[in-house]
């Protein structure tokens, strides 16, 4: 993963952005929809709208910009999960 | 949970207008509840093939880290693997009333084991290492402002001075030791003895501040 510039890391992502918790909470159902499988819109979304749209939750990639730990997390279960393990 | 106490994290979107009704099971996570949900007795069989699934997102998380865990036993790394899959199942099967089939059932189970293997990792990765906890360190920018390109010299300058106006000395030890020292933020929330999610909304205040204080000095 390519390490963001010293600046970036210092300020974080500037939308809103869910915390550590929900992060967790939602990292399953933003994964299977990064992947395309079609679940339920995340109730923590910042837009349904946009979300629907993107296939993204804004608050969760905010989230994931700016905590190295759930992004190293989310890489690893989008890996997984699109490897089909199981 | 990652956090003990969830007031305490930075959650500052809109709760829930989207649907929240439970989505219909695909049918290979029907199957994977229903065997979960049977007695006990009756479900050995399910809970054995969940605890191999998770043993073997374990590994798969434990193999991504390989380089950062390079001085690590094998025999260590697997029984890591191991208690990160025990661990797991313990939570997948106390939460397993709580899975609304928002996601699949496997990607679900997976997120548990990832997380148990990737703090393991991160926890032992940095069990010899010392956490120096230094609220005046941000004054190591130095060497990144004579790298960065003009405008990013001048970004961080202004950082910089914003660091020290406006951040509470916790807040600078916190920013310094994620964005700077690459402290892996469970790692931290050990040593503080607090929780990752504190440890998020005091970065994200501390972020927050920063951004707020940079754009005053930008306005006319």
């Amino acid at each position: 993963m390519n390490e963001p510039p010293t600046a970036d890391r210092l300020l974080g992502p500037e939308p809103p952005e869910l915390g550590c918790d929900e992060c967790f909470e939602f990292l399953d159902r933003y994964v299977d929809a990064e992947l395309g499988h079609e679940f339920a819109l995340c109730p923590a979304c910042v837009s349904p709208a946009g979300c629907a749209r993107e296939r993204h939750c804004l608050g969760m990639r905010a989230h994931l910009h700016g905590c190295p730990a759930c992004a190293e997390e989310h890489a690893s279960l989008r890996a997984l999960a699109q490897g089909r393990l199981g | 949970m990652l956090s003990g106490d969830a007031a305490d994290t930075v959650r500052s979107v809109e709760p829930a207008r989207a649907t929240t009704a439970a989505a219909p099971l695909d049918p290979d996570s029907r199957a994977w509840v229903r065997g979960l949900s049977l007695p006990s007795g009756q479900r050995d069989m399910d809970v054995a093939r969940l605890h191999a699934f998770l043993l073997r997102a374990a590994r798969f998380e434990l193999g991504r880290r390989r380089a950062a865990l390079r001085d690590v036993p094998a025999a260590e790394l697997d029984d890591m693997a191991v208690q990160a899959a025990d661990d797991a199942l313990l939570a997948v099967m106390r939460k397993l009333p709580t899975f609304r089939g928002d996601s699949r059932f496997t990607t679900w189970a997976a997120k548990f084991a990832i997380l148990e293997a990737s703090v393991k990792a991160r926890r032992r990765a940095w069990q010899h290492r010392e956490v120096t906890l230094e609220p005046e360190a941000w004054t190591r920018l130095a060497p990144a402002v004579a790298a960065a390109d003009p405008d990013e010299a001048e970004r961080l300058r202004a950082i910089a001075a914003a660091i020290r106006e406006v951040l509470s000395p916790h807040q600078r030890e916190i920013l310094v030791a994620i964005a700077l020292n690459d402290v892996p933020i469970d790692v931290l929330a050990d040593r503080l003895q607090t929780t990752r999610g504190a440890i998020y909304k005091t970065l994200h205040d501390a972020r927050r501040n920063l951004r707020a204080h940079l754009a005053r000095e930008v306005e006319p």
